[in-house]
């Protein structure tokens, strides 16, 4: 795919050579820019205190629930059965501490704010950014590398995290997991990284809005507060107003109250996340709807759902979380590319 | 390009915000080779003119080139002739100035051998040598700036600007500073266009000036043509000791006086012709010790007040 993107790039470079300059003399510059913006940020990224601190945060809480999951799956087992039993470690929360998956739909978006919440304002304190667009390069390549390098560190560390968190599982546990269940878990990593990203594509939009690394810092973790803790409050409060359910046998009343409280709170990219990666991690979920009426699931047969039909049911949160990170990325380059560069 | 000599050159170039007229209507052609000083106060345009001219900011109105290409529309074309140092530059204070100076080169596409090439020579030429493999961090504002030297010159620019180059440096290092820049057009043939508002060092280095007040430039060029731009009356300044009445008389009786005004401790006299020797000569055979015999119009402050005086 990349490689697909810089032959395009240099397909328009091309011709944006021959039509404007007539020379040739080394116009290939213009796109250098982002390969060496994006090396540069990624070393940035690596060496960086910041950076240590998000990885041993995910690592030690990961690790924590997965262990609690790990020692209480006993009685999950005798409860539900063995099947999938490799998943339950994800999804099932031991006796003190949230599942795994919790931990992930909470944390997450952390990563995200705090490998981007300073990425274009931190430059223009420094004093580097009018240095940075002083140099032959285009202004989104700023943007492009500094989110590409981003995106790689998430998911290499998404992927280490799953890899090691699944291993100490097998250990644990002492059942190694099916092909299924694998596919399962990758497309669960898959997932966990576009959710990530996306709040990347948040902070680095503060970062371009707001002047100073702090009020994009706070603000930001305004918006990761509202989203992923008042999110379902509001959503709850809006259902019951529009919808009130006095009477219990109301069944209308109740149904539209509850899908408007789910429409709502679907706006939430968490609750996206969670509901996904939670009918992903869960074979038996049959259906993203909160309740179902006896003669919709009358003749159905029990059992777990194929991965392909798992993958169905939550292909439109994979493009919602995308679409989100798309919209995130169009404000951001139209802000940053009126801005003017001033250096202090 | 109708005159081949001159490499910048804006025509109109406006810059409003809302209702603020940052740069208004400026006309200015830079000849190559050159070192011309854009003069003027804080909140004069000089950045805003500058950042023009890199295509970071759109102009209102107006146009500005550098070397046949439009600033506006081609700014990646301009960037790679033009070197520019921001006024306060920055640099990744946890790299090494040899890191810093490392991703510039990059940035610009030059080739690996050629950067070390660049950086060992230019670091020796800013006098950086000591300090190359030390983080930013722990520079002086004086090696940071000079790094920012060095760090224009990784790309090899035909056009050095520098926005407020001695901003913040110690009295030596603005000397050393000066000297760097007067090189690189007297020796690497480069056209260098700085802005500042101290005067002394500008007028020491430049080979013209522009005036620039409220978004307009009032005044360009050198600065005999700029001293001569004035009325054709020259002001003496002058003070001796004792300075009694009796001095005040001598100086209104002399010949050639036209105009005799008191400044604080010295007096200033107008006329149209040089009064220092015969003022002077009549002053010592009076027996005062002469304390200040100086003709007004010489220098750029002078220059400066007289055209501020002339815009209130």
């Amino acid at each position: 795919m990349k490689a697909a993107a810089d032959f395009i790039r240099q397909g328009t470079q091309w011709l944006h050579t021959a039509s404007r300059f007539q020379g040739s003399r080394g116009d290939a510059r213009g796109n250098t820019g982002l390969m060496v913006l994006y090396h540069k940020e990624l070393e940035d990224q690596f060496s960086s205190k910041r950076f240590l601190i998000v990885l041993g945060l995910i690592f030690v809480t990961g690790l924590a629930s997965v262990y609690s999951a790990a020692s209480g799956i006993h009685a999950a087992v005798s409860k539900q059965g063995t099947d999938f039993v490799f998943l339950k470690l994800f999804t099932s929360s031991g006796a003190s501490l949230p599942s795994f998956l919790t931990f992930i739909a909470f944390s997450g978006p952390i990563v995200g704010l705090a490998l981007g919440f300073d990425a274009i304002n931190g430059e223009r304190s420094r004093g580097t950014l009018s240095r940075l667009m002083a140099q032959p390069i285009y202004r989104d390549a700023v943007i492009n590398g500094k989110y590409l390098a981003g995106l790689t560190v998430i998911a290499i560390m998404v992927f280490s995290i799953g890899l090691i968190v699944g291993g100490l599982g097998i250990i644990l546990i002492g059942v190694p997991p099916t092909a299924e269940e694998l596919a399962r878990i990758l497309l669960f990593l898959v997932f966990t990284v576009v959710y990530m990203a996306l709040w990347l594509a948040v902070s680095m939009l503060f970062s371009i809005l707001f002047r100073h690394a702090a009020t994009s810092a706070l603000s930001v973790i305004a918006v990761w507060l509202f989203f992923v803790i008042f999110m379902q409050l509001v959503a709850g409060i809006v259902a019951n107003a529009l919808f009130p359910v006095s009477d219990s046998a109301n069944y209308a009343a109740m149904i539209h109250n509850v899908n408007t409280q789910q429409a709502l709170s679907r706006l939430s990219p968490s609750v996206l996340y969670s509901e996904a990666v939670g009918t992903i991690l869960d074979p038996s979920a049959r259906t993203l709807s909160s309740f179902l009426l006896t003669d919709q699931i009358q003749g159905a047969v029990a059992g777990a759902l194929p991965f392909g039909q798992s993958v169905l049911l939550v292909w439109p949160h994979l493009i919602g979380l995308l679409a989100l990170t798309v919209l995130c990325f169009a404000i951001s380059y139209i802000s940053f590319m009126r801005q003017e560069v001033r250096a202090g | 390009m109708e005159n081949k000599n001159c490499i910048i050159k804006t025509e109109g170039l406006t810059k409003r915000y809302g209702s603020l007229t940052a740069v208004n209507g400026l006309n200015l052609e830079i000849r190559e080779g050159e070192v011309f000083g854009l003069l003027g106060p804080n909140g004069a345009g000089k950045t805003t003119t500058i950042l023009m001219l890199l295509g970071l900011t759109e102009p209102t109105g107006g146009k500005a080139s550098i070397s046949g290409f439009n600033c506006t529309r081609e700014p990646i074309a301009v960037k790679r002739i033009v070197g520019y140092m921001p006024d306060n530059v920055g640099f990744y204070g946890d790299m090494t100035g040899r890191e810093n100076l490392r991703f510039t080169g990059a940035l610009n596409g030059v080739s690996k051998e050629e950067t070390e090439k660049r950086i060992d020579s230019l670091i020796a030429r800013v006098g950086l040598q000591h300090a190359a493999d030390r983080r930013v961090n722990t520079y002086s504002r004086g090696m940071k700036q000079r790094l920012g030297i060095a760090d224009v010159l990784m790309k090899d620019p035909r056009v050095v600007i520098l926005d407020e180059p001695t901003l913040g440096i110690d009295p030596e290092g603005i000397h050393e500073l000066m000297a760097l820049i007067r090189q690189l057009a007297e020796e690497d043939g480069r056209t260098v266009l700085l802005s500042s508002h101290q005067l002394y060092q500008v007028q020491q280095i430049c080979d013209r000036v522009g005036i620039f007040v409220k978004g307009s430039l009032i005044a360009c060029g050198n600065l005999e043509e700029l001293s001569r731009n004035k009325s054709g009356v020259r002001t003496l300044e002058f003070a001796a000791q004792p300075d009694d009445e009796s001095l005040n008389r001598l100086i209104r009786s002399l010949d050639g006086a036209q105009d005799v005004r008191r400044e604080k401790d010295f007096y200033l006299i107008d006329s149209t012709q040089d009064l220092r020797t015969d003022l002077a000569k009549a002053a010592l055979e009076d027996g005062y010790a002469l304390c200040l015999v100086r003709e007004r119009g010489g220098d750029l402050d002078d220059i400066y007040r007289s055209y501020f005086a002339r815009r209130e």
